[in-house]
């Protein structure tokens, strides 16, 4: 899995691998390639690969999912924290 | 995000690891871990607090709530080869329930282990009776399941 990361002051953000770059391209966590076409989610297609900036048990990382290929993967999205549900 | 950290255990029985998403960035998770969810689970959120500021991950994903600017709850079943094989979308105010998802888990982990030979019914635990897919169960599902 992924090195701790060295933090900035900047707010970085996940983005998905293969995206065309695009404004937030200078964002120290960006991984950009053009492998391929950006895809929907649909179940029996492959999850879109992404890349972002993790808080893990006390430290800062980064999370890429196809790191996680030979696993079972539950991927949460959730609205924000400190909300009530 | 705490009802699937009590849980964790069962995932991590099943080889599942879980990545959590949201717009929040990693300083928020840090001290919304640290403040209030380790008070409900011990040791805090055992899985990583992934951020998706931008939305980039939640716009593939079909979750992003462009008005709101947030990833609306969404939970998706990926296998090991990288397949999407159960998503559930649901608007902010109703939360999930972890049984289900750990019950689709085990159902797919169990299609998966008969090459697909095998179908879980609706409701399926394991344990319970699964469907012979082929040609002899045309017609004849009303014979080996009721519901």
């Amino acid at each position: 899995m992924a090195e701790e990361e060295v933090v900035g002051c900047g707010k970085p953000t996940g983005s998905v691998v293969g995206e065309p770059a695009g404004e937030t391209e200078q964002t120290t966590m960006e991984t950009v390639t053009k492998e391929e076409e950006t895809m929907m989610v649909k179940v029996g297609g492959k999850a879109p690969d992404f890349e972002a900036p993790a808080y893990h048990k006390g430290k800062f990382t980064s999370v890429k999912l196809s790191d996680y290929l030979g696993k079972w993967v539950l991927l949460c999205f959730y609205p924000g924290d400190f909300t009530f549900v | 995000m705490s009802a699937v950290a009590d849980r964790y255990n069962e995932f991590q029985e099943l080889g599942v690891e879980v990545i959590a998403v949201s717009v929040d960035s990693m300083f928020v998770h840090k001290v919304w871990d640290e403040e209030e969810l380790a008070k409900m689970v011990d040791g805090g959120i055992p899985y990583p607090m992934a951020s998706d500021g931008a939305g980039n991950i939640g716009k593939v994903y079909g979750v992003y709530d462009e008005a709101g600017g947030v990833d609306v709850r969404g939970r998706f079943i990926i296998d090991p080869d990288g397949v999407v094989q159960a998503m559930e979308v649901l608007t902010p105010p109703v939360g999930r329930k972890v049984d289900e998802a750990l019950r689709q888990i085990k159902a797919f982990q169990h299609v998966r282990a008969t090459k697909g030979a095998e179908a879980t019914p609706s409701g399926w635990e394991p344990g319970k009776p699964t469907l012979k897919v082929g040609p002899d169960l045309v017609g004849k599902v009303w014979e080996v399941w009721k519901p």
